[in-house]
């Protein structure tokens, strides 16, 4: 017999959370999750990582076709079925799980799971400091970074202060506003392969509000946001790096 | 063989992106638009319920709309006014070209009416040897151009105060110093003046047709509005049938929302009431009054459940001033009459989906737009259900298809899964070692073409997990 929702939520307070690593992490940039990993540890939660766990199936779902993510659905359900709470460092693979299965769904069986799990599913930035009620993880960061607020956090899990919350209480780290800190920075999935010239051109009009700021450091919730805008910065030969808000958030006085 | 809607809206759209000065005068001109929006919604008391109320009544309207649009038609012919319906744009062009040629009409002016450029009735009148003036002056400048308008809302936003000096000197035959606005407008107003009174048929759009007065309203704020639709003796009104709203007080929420999203504004310089032909006795108006009530598509988009809420638009441009997309590759890479992200939702519903999925596709679907709409369009949604359609319909390529099959098998494979990510990684790291990423044997080209390469670590979190990590 599986626990309702609210009794579920409440197992937080027994301190174990499921990790959802979403794919190109886990491929390309894995120090994000193991950041995580660390934070959540260090605020007093044990961790498990499902290990059947591949990709939620939005590269499908945002590309239309969702006969080919809807069985990735499927599969995620399954694999984090027992999970109380799911943390994932990404607001956008979240959203896919809370604002789209429930849609892809929608004729399944799954359905009722599908919306079940979406609310116990949860960002990083939104699990710390919505449910753990911390905001002070203990990090020591000294230098200044201004922070890219990624549209699926911002705008289907309306994530606002969270980050900001979490990045205020960094030891040693200033805090730097961007203008349009919340225009698009162009990856947009699929978009930023089938459209390169218009990706390369907003991430480029990014690139520029971040040197604006002189901050060293570009941060959001969303590793993929950050690869593009990487790529970008790379490419420019910008001074500026891009660093995900875990990997801020792990970081210890030395 | 010509190109295609997709891609020439790739050619186009590569070369704006590119294209710096066009960049500046678009950010420059929607910086002040973004500061007064945000001045115009503080006004409101409550902008949020403002915005829920309008999603109201355009919703009451869309889904009732056979009985409004019987109660608006009931209403005009009591003024004495006449409504003609039209299937699509030649049953438009033709009604008024019958009605032109029947009149002895030789000049019309024009307010500005984006249904008429979605019927392509300018070029169907002058075919007909009729002259067709454009009285907004956005309009004015695009025409003399001879190119369609870039944005909704701001046909010329595209242009700087140097470019249509030298145009008007050049056009004009005006002579013309610097670029100085209001001598820019005094020289169209000069034109402008003498096309007024010699026009015998004057024709604009309308912003809504309001059910229980039978009367249309119209926002604008040149005054040229007035002019069109009171000087000449025939006035003809073309819209699109979504535009019918219940009641006459639903326009004290529409008004000011609609003035407000699309320029900041209060209320528009002239909020314009019409309601018929002359009556007797009265100063001025025209003889004769006619509506073109415009389906082109729209009753198809009403079936669909859906996207129905698609109809509730009220064309403030608001979409398209927020979009990213839209700031990078401006209004005329759109190819469509309707540009922008409800121009991108909108289009394969009025000119097929096959022909314009791609503008679906050309969104990073970020939200900014679904987070402005005054009628609350979930306009980000919409390009995704689009998108969802056309691999429905199988309009997608075909090497897409098999490549989101084999996608599919190894990610409901996990043991595939790993053992792909780590031979993809080794491969690519191979390459890029020998100075090979974004080359043309670079399977990830696109991405590291103009992208510095992405990162290939040895690694992936589930090895780590495994190695050491898992222990709590």
């Amino acid at each position: 017999m599986l626990a309702t929702n609210s009794e579920r939520l409440e197992q937080i307070v027994q301190h174990r959370v499921s990790l959802f690593v979403p794919c190109f992490v886990d491929q390309l940039v894995p120090e994000v999750a193991v950041d995580t990993v660390k934070i959540l540890r260090r605020v007093g939660y044990q961790v498990d990582f499902p290990e059947a766990q591949t990709c939620c199936g939005q590269p499908a779902f945002n590309t239309g076709y969702w006969d080919d993510a809807r069985p990735c659905a499927e599969m995620f359900l399954r694999v984090f079925k027992h999970a109380d709470v799911v943390v994932c460092p990404s607001g956008s693979c979240t959203t896919m799980v809370r604002s789209f299965y429930p849609e892809l769904l929608s004729s399944s069986p799954l359905r009722a799971d599908a919306i079940a799990l979406g609310r116990r599913t949860f960002e990083l930035s939104e699990f710390l400091v919505k449910l753990a009620g911390v905001t002070d993880v203990g990090a020591t960061f000294p230098h200044t970074v201004t922070y890219h607020a990624s549209c699926h956090g911002l705008r289907e899990l309306q994530l606002r202060d969270q980050p900001l919350q979490l990045l205020r209480k960094v030891n040693g780290l200033t805090l730097i506003e961007m203008s349009r800190f919340d225009e698009c920075c162009g990856f947009g999935g699929t978009f930023a392969a089938k459209f390169e010239s218009i990706s390369v051109a907003m991430g480029d009009s990014k690139a520029e509000t971040v040197a604006a700021t002189g901050a060293e450091f570009v941060t959001a919730i969303d590793s993929s946001c950050l690869l593009h805008l990487q790529g970008i910065l790379g490419k420019r030969n910008a001074p500026a790096r891009t660093i995900h808000l875990a990997s801020i958030l792990a970081q210890e006085k030395t | 063989m010509s190109a295609t809607a997709a891609q020439r809206f790739l050619q186009d759209a590569a070369v704006k992106s590119a294209d710096l000065v066009h960049r500046e005068i678009i950010l420059h001109g929607l910086e002040s638009y973004d500061a007064a929006v945000l001045r115009g919604r503080a006004r409101f008391k409550d902008w949020e319920a403002a915005r829920r109320r309008c999603q109201e009544i355009k919703w009451e309207a869309v889904n009732h709309l056979d009985r409004y649009l019987l109660q608006f038609e009931e209403r005009v012919i009591a003024h004495g006014g006449h409504v003609f319906w039209a299937a699509n744009g030649e049953e438009a062009c033709n009604y008024i070209k019958n009605l032109a040629s029947r009149q002895g009409v030789r000049t019309v002016v024009k307010s500005k009416s984006m249904v008429t450029e979605e019927i392509h009735l300018s070029p169907a009148l002058e075919k007909a040897g009729i002259k067709v003036w454009e009285t907004d002056l956005g309009e004015f400048i695009v025409q003399l151009r001879n190119e369609p308008p870039y944005h909704i809302v701001t046909p010329a936003m595209h242009l700087n105060r140097g470019q249509i000096s030298e145009l008007f000197r050049e056009k004009l035959g005006e002579d013309i110093h610097g670029d100085d606005p209001t001598e820019l407008v005094a020289a169209a107003r000069r034109k402008l003046r003498r096309a007024f009174f010699a026009a015998e048929m004057g024709i604009s759009g309308a912003n809504f047709l309001v059910a229980d007065s039978g009367l249309i309203a119209l926002s604008t704020n040149e005054g040229n509005g007035r002019l069109c639709t009171s000087v000449p003796r025939i006035h003809v009104a073309v819209t699109g049938i979504e535009k019918v709203i219940p009641r006459l007080e639903d326009l004290a929420y529409l008004w000011p929302v609609l003035a407000t999203s699309g320029t900041g504004q209060p209320i528009t310089t002239y909020s314009t009431l019409i309601g018929g032909p002359r009556k007797p006795g009265e100063p001025d108006g025209p003889d004769e009054f006619h509506v073109v009530l415009l389906d082109n598509g729209r009753s198809k988009l009403l079936a669909d459940a859906e996207q129905r809420e698609v109809l509730h638009c009220i064309r403030c441009g608001a979409c398209l001033n927020i979009c990213p997309v839209f700031r990078h590759i401006g209004g005329h890479s759109y190819g469509t009459t309707y540009q922008g992200p409800i121009g991108s939702v909108l289009t394969p519903h009025l000119r097929g989906i096959s022909d314009f999925q791609h503008l679906s596709y050309a969104s990073s679907l970020c939200g900014a737009c679904t987070s402005v709409c005054p009628v609350k369009i979930d306009l980000h949604h919409h390009l995704l259900h689009n998108r969802r359609n056309a691999a429905r319909a199988g309009t997608t390529k075909l090497s897409e298809r098999i490549m989101f099959r084999v996608w599919r098998y190894i990610i409901l494979h996990p043991r595939i899964y790993a053992l792909t990510g780590w031979l993809a990684r080794r491969t690519l790291r191979l390459l890029y070692g020998l100075g090979l990423a974004g080359s043309i044997v670079d399977p990830m080209r696109v991405w590291n073409r103009r992208r510095s390469a992405v990162p290939l670590p040895s690694e992936s979190f589930r090895t780590r997990w495994r190695k050491g990590l898992a222990t709590n």
